[in-house]
């Protein structure tokens, strides 16, 4: 088998990955996405360790080491986003925005106290 | 002679105030015999110096204090006739002031540190008196200058204080640093800071630059004792308390500049120009202050001025070469000043006013306080020049040797050729002397008649709240304690008696350095005749201006609001004979001519505005720079928080574009 096609199907994958990690809202489907690319970079790392015809086979046994990777990882991320969605009632990742700049009516406030400061000073 | 004596005399009081200052919070009881018996000690050691000492030696010794390269610094001591004749007077002063000041301030809650001022201002005197080197002189005068910086700031509450002590501090220093310069070229020239090598120096001619000495000393002088153009911190320093201003602004501190110039007068015969300068200095300061005691309202001010003007008698007494004399005048003076000024503390204690106009409304007075009343009288008959008081004696052999130096035959007693004093030194200070004995003798009578002799027709409108920035201690109704009597006959005994130590050649010359003392006859008639007529014209301009007062209607004067309006300066004397002498002039000399008004004009107001200036610039252009520095950062800051939004896939977004365009950037390089 040509190794066009694996290529082009992991490409695929990745690409379907990539979209679902930046566009989906839903935390879940995110992480899915995430798996999808993974799994994009394994078919890869198969199909070129069979075409170079490896000797000590290293792409498939890094192939398996990347499922495991990929299992705790998923596990880590689904306790997370269930944690998440206890405290806050959602999983929407737009509205997860807590680690962000405090929004900008906050900053104004915090900016005319500094100045007032100033000028008492 | 054992030399531990001398030392002491100085340094007792000097651990005294540290003494002071170190109990006076914890045991406020120590505070009174700390003050009084370290300063007596040291008076009675300084007569028993004296004494050892005897007349015509002189007792030098030194030790090596700090080598600098040049001309090494000295712990040196000089005791002669002079250091000893001024020690005692110090320390006579100085005792009966701390026992004075014992019940002046008795319940002053500052009086340890006060009287831990007064003793450090005593041992410092002491040691610009016994000091035998020019720098250890300038730590006493220099150690001098804070204290009296501090005791006029005494009642710091007032603003009058706070200004009065901080002008004293500028205008004095702003006399020192010429000083200082003067002192580093004398002993650049002299190779040595010692006073007897400077003195030997000038002996042989070895001064390279004896005008310039002179006149960067003089700046010193003018400033420590007060003269023309430094003359206007010493009457605003009467805002301290009355025993302050007998110790240093009459008898002592002041008195410093003309020892040093007595000490140091062979530099100044060197220089004739010097001593021009000094007797012109002299002579405005004499003839101005008198016209300006004559104009005051406030009775510490008008001693004040008599202090100023007496001092530029002792400095019209060295212009003319005659150190003698001015060392003479200087004891006197010192004496029977320190009197008027206790005087005066008393007086205003009982009638709590400065004001003489205020005193004069008060019905009494005179019986209220017998002692100051005669106390007073013979320590003003002394400041007149009247005979037998000391003033008589002091003031004629004063008026003696600038006769002789107008003649050309100064009376330098050897310490340099009579030539060396100009004619027109002497003549200035002899005009201007002649001058001022008669105005001194018109403000003296004016001071104590309107004082003390008030029309008694006149209704009491000084019942109110007398103004007086000094704090009232005492119950009024309560006669003076003893603590503030005694010391008044006690000054008073060499107010009468001291001038008869000039008559014998053997007496007072022998102990100075020989020079006769005797008032001569013509100045002595002339003098006393001035005096006379003094006293005459003003007690005439007196009578009619109290006869006019006593036609003028009264309740008109009654109604307007009396002493708080404000210090007494501002208002009138009923019965003002200053009025009618000066006539126009009234109002200039009231406020010193105004060279207040024209200092602040031409100094303090550039100064200022120099100083605003540079706030200014300090706010307006430097405080931008910083500014600006710290703006452009922030806006940055701005730009970049804008991305921080929290939302994790527009992070992952971005970090794909870069990779993407890393990759294109890649692909296209290569």
């Amino acid at each position: 088998m040509h190794l066009v096609y694996p290529a082009v199907l992991a490409a695929l994958l990745f690409s379907i990955g990539v979209y679902g990690v930046l566009a989906r809202r839903n935390t879940v489907l995110v992480l899915m996405s995430v798996e999808l690319m993974l799994n994009a970079v394994n078919l890869n790392l198969v199909a070129f360790d069979a075409w170079l015809r490896d000797a000590l086979h290293a792409g498939q046994a890094l192939t398996l080491f990347t499922i495991t990777v990929a299992a705790a990882e998923i596990g880590l991320g689904l306790a997370i986003v269930l944690l998440v969605f206890r405290t806050r009632g959602t999983a929407d990742i737009d509205r997860l925005t807590a680690l962000g700049d405090p929004s900008e009516d906050a900053e104004d406030a915090e900016a005319d106290t500094v100045l007032k400061g100033q000028a008492v000073a | 002679m054992n030399l531990a004596l001398p030392v002491l005399v100085p340094v007792l009081p000097a651990l005294g105030a540290a003494a002071t200052l170190a109990t006076g919070k914890r045991a406020p009881g120590f505070a009174r015999p700390l003050a009084i018996l370290p300063v007596a000690a040291s008076a009675v050691l300084a007569l028993v110096v004296a004494l050892q000492l005897g007349t015509g030696h002189s007792l030098d010794a030194a030790t090596r204090l700090t080598p600098t390269g040049g001309p090494d610094v000295s712990l040196a001591l000089h005791l002669d006739g002079f250091s000893s004749l001024i020690s005692v007077l110090v320390g006579l002063v100085a005792t009966c002031v701390q026992v004075y000041s014992t019940a002046y301030l008795k319940d002053d809650p500052r009086y340890p540190s006060y009287a831990a001022l007064v003793s450090l201002f005593t041992a410092a005197m002491f040691l610009v008196v016994y000091s035998g080197d020019l720098i250890v002189l300038l730590v006493g005068w220099e150690i001098m200058g804070i204290c009296s910086y501090f005791l006029i700031g005494h009642h710091w509450e007032t603003a009058d204080a706070r200004s009065a002590s901080l002008k004293a501090f500028l205008v004095t220093k702003l006399g020192d640093i010429p000083f200082l310069f003067g002192i580093f070229l004398l002993g650049t020239d002299a190779k040595s800071f010692r006073i007897t090598d400077v003195l030997t120096a000038a002996a042989d001619g070895r001064l390279g630059h004896p005008t310039l000495i002179a006149l960067l000393l003089l700046a010193g002088v003018a400033g420590k004792s007060a003269q023309f153009p430094l003359h206007t911190w010493l009457p605003d320093a009467m805002a301290g308390p009355t025993p302050v201003s007998a110790l240093i602004h009459a008898a002592t501190m002041v008195a410093a500049g003309i020892y040093l110039v007595a000490r140091l007068l062979p530099v100044f015969l060197l220089s004739g120009a010097a001593l021009v300068v000094l007797s012109v200095m002299a002579a405005v300061t004499m003839v101005g202050s008198a016209l300006c005691a004559l104009a005051q309202d406030d009775l510490k001010r008008v001693l004040a001025y008599s202090t100023v003007g007496q001092l530029g008698y002792m400095a019209g007494a060295l212009a003319s070469g005659d150190r003698d004399a001015a060392v003479f005048h200087l004891v006197s003076h010192g004496a029977f000043k320190a009197l008027l000024f206790l005087t005066a503390g008393v007086v205003i204690h009982a009638a709590h006013t400065n004001s003489i106009s205020a005193m004069s409304r008060m019905p009494g007075l005179r019986k209220r306080v017998p002692d100051a009343y005669w106390t007073l009288a013979i320590g003003l008959a002394a400041l007149i020049g009247l005979p037998p008081f000391s003033g008589f004696f002091s003031k004629e052999a004063v008026l003696g040797a600038a006769e002789h130096a107008a003649n050309g035959e100064a009376l330098t007693n050897g310490l340099g050729p009579a030539s060396a004093v100009p004619s027109a030194a002497g003549w200035i200070v002899l005009i201007s002397a002649s001058a001022t004995a008669l105005l001194t003798a018109a403000y003296a009578t004016r001071l104590w008649l309107v004082a003390f002799h008030g029309p008694s027709a006149a209704p009491a409108t000084a019942e109110g709240v007398p103004y007086s920035p000094e704090i009232d201690e005492a119950d009024p109704a309560q006669a003076e304690p003893h603590a503030m009597r005694w010391p008044l006959w006690v000054l008073a005994v060499p107010t009468m008696g001291f001038g008869i130590a000039g008559l014998r050649s053997n007496w007072l010359p022998a102990l100075l350095d020989g020079g006769s003392l005797r008032p001569s006859a013509a100045t002595a008639v002339i003098g006393t005749g001035l005096a006379l007529a003094g006293v005459l014209i003003s007690y005439a301009a007196w009578r009619s201006a109290t006869a006019r007062a006593a036609a003028v209607t009264w309740p008109a004067a009654a109604d307007r609001v009396p002493e708080q309006a404000g210090p007494p300066a501002v208002e009138t004397i009923p019965a003002d004979p200053g009025r009618i002498l000066l006539g126009p002039l009234f109002r200039p000399a009231q406020h010193g001519f105004f060279v207040d008004r024209l200092y602040s004009a031409a100094f303090v107001g550039p100064t200022v505005a120099a100083a605003r200036l540079v706030r200014f610039l300090d706010r307006e252009v430097v405080e931008t720079y910083v500014r600006g520095a710290g703006t452009a950062p922030r806006m940055l800051g701005w730009v970049v928080r804008r991305a921080q939004n929290g939302n994790a896939q527009a992070y992952l977004s971005a970090l794909l574009a870069g990779v993407v365009l890393l990759t294109v950037l890649v692909a296209v390089g290569t």
